[in-house]
């Protein structure tokens, strides 16, 4: 399944494997921050709320 | 059909986005695997540079989504200096981390490729340096951003540096055509006839552009909802405290 790299192999695999790591991780850090302050948010309004 | 500007309403906005999301970030993620799938496995050696030119699916779409996040904050910093919009201030603040990632995508891949191919990982070649500024320049936007308290006067402050850094946004889209000098190529893909790129890369070439610009446009709607938020919570608090 792997395509023959021939003598550029290190090259190919690692501007595809430093770039995706970058993404997955961009993607990650945008995702887990959002949910982190959704959730300060919403504990913030809850706690106002009951508290009057 | 409704008009741009009631997006700059945060709660239309934060509507309109809470579907929009989850569609834009399937279709990201669908497209891009498409576009690196069929670049990195079927597509073949170029007689020249070999599997190298395999990286050019990964380097062409970062770097021009690099250039284009900036414009886009150019943009939104704009919108926000004259008609003070806070969702358009919030984009632009959204929109940089993932610029300086695809800048730095760009950078990276270009100097994997540049080593087999040029023979060296870095050359001050006006391309390359006017990149590496746009990419200080980023992260410049981005301390700024986090600097200042006051979040009217960090919009005030990072849409004037947005303006200066647009300069070299745009010399790194030129440089090539400016300076005749230099190792990088001019234009891999162009309006003019003449074909410089054969169709078996052309075509997944396109298809990863169209990803990585979904994968931008995902994650700046991910960032501006948080962003929102943020802001939301931080004038509650204060609100309180003033009370």
């Amino acid at each position: 399944m792997m395509p023959d790299l021939g003598r550029y192999f290190l090259e190919v695999t690692l501007a595809y494997g430093v770039s995706l790591g970058l993404l997955a991780v961009l993607a990650l850090w945008v995702w887990l921050r959002g949910r982190a302050v959704r959730r300060a948010l919403d504990e913030f309004e809850n706690s106002r709320g009951k508290n009057g | 059909m409704a008009s741009f500007w009631e997006y700059a309403n945060p709660l239309k906005f934060m509507r309109t986005t809470d579907w929009l999301l989850p569609v834009v970030a399937w279709a990201a993620v669908i497209v891009t695997a498409v576009g690196l799938i069929w670049g990195f496995f079927f597509t073949p050696d170029d007689f020249r540079q070999g599997s190298t030119v395999k990286i050019i699916f990964l380097h062409v779409p970062s770097a021009l989504m690099a250039i284009n996040a900036w414009i886009m904050m150019l943009v939104a910093s704009l919108i926000w200096l004259i008609r003070r919009h806070h969702v358009s201030a919030l984009a632009a603040k959204a929109a940089a981390p993932v610029g300086v990632i695809m800048t730095l995508i760009g950078l990276i891949t270009g100097a994997v490729w540049g080593q087999p191919m040029w023979g060296t990982w870095w050359a001050w070649d006006p391309r390359l340096t006017s990149f590496l500024i746009l990419f200080l320049f980023y992260l410049g936007y981005i301390a700024l951003w986090a600097a200042i308290d006051d979040p009217d006067t960090a919009a005030d402050l990072t849409a004037v540096l947005c303006l200066v850094g647009s300069v070299f946004a745009l010399l790194s889209r030129y440089a090539a055509f400016f300076w005749s000098q230099g190792l990088h190529q001019g234009a891999s893909l162009s309006l003019a006839p003449g074909t410089r790129i054969d169709w078996a890369y052309k075509a997944p070439l396109y298809i990863s552009m169209t990803g990585f610009g979904l994968i931008f446009l995902a994650l700046v709607i991910a960032g501006t909802r948080t962003e929102i938020r943020a802001r939301r919570m931080k004038a509650l608090v204060a609100r309180e405290r003033m009370a």
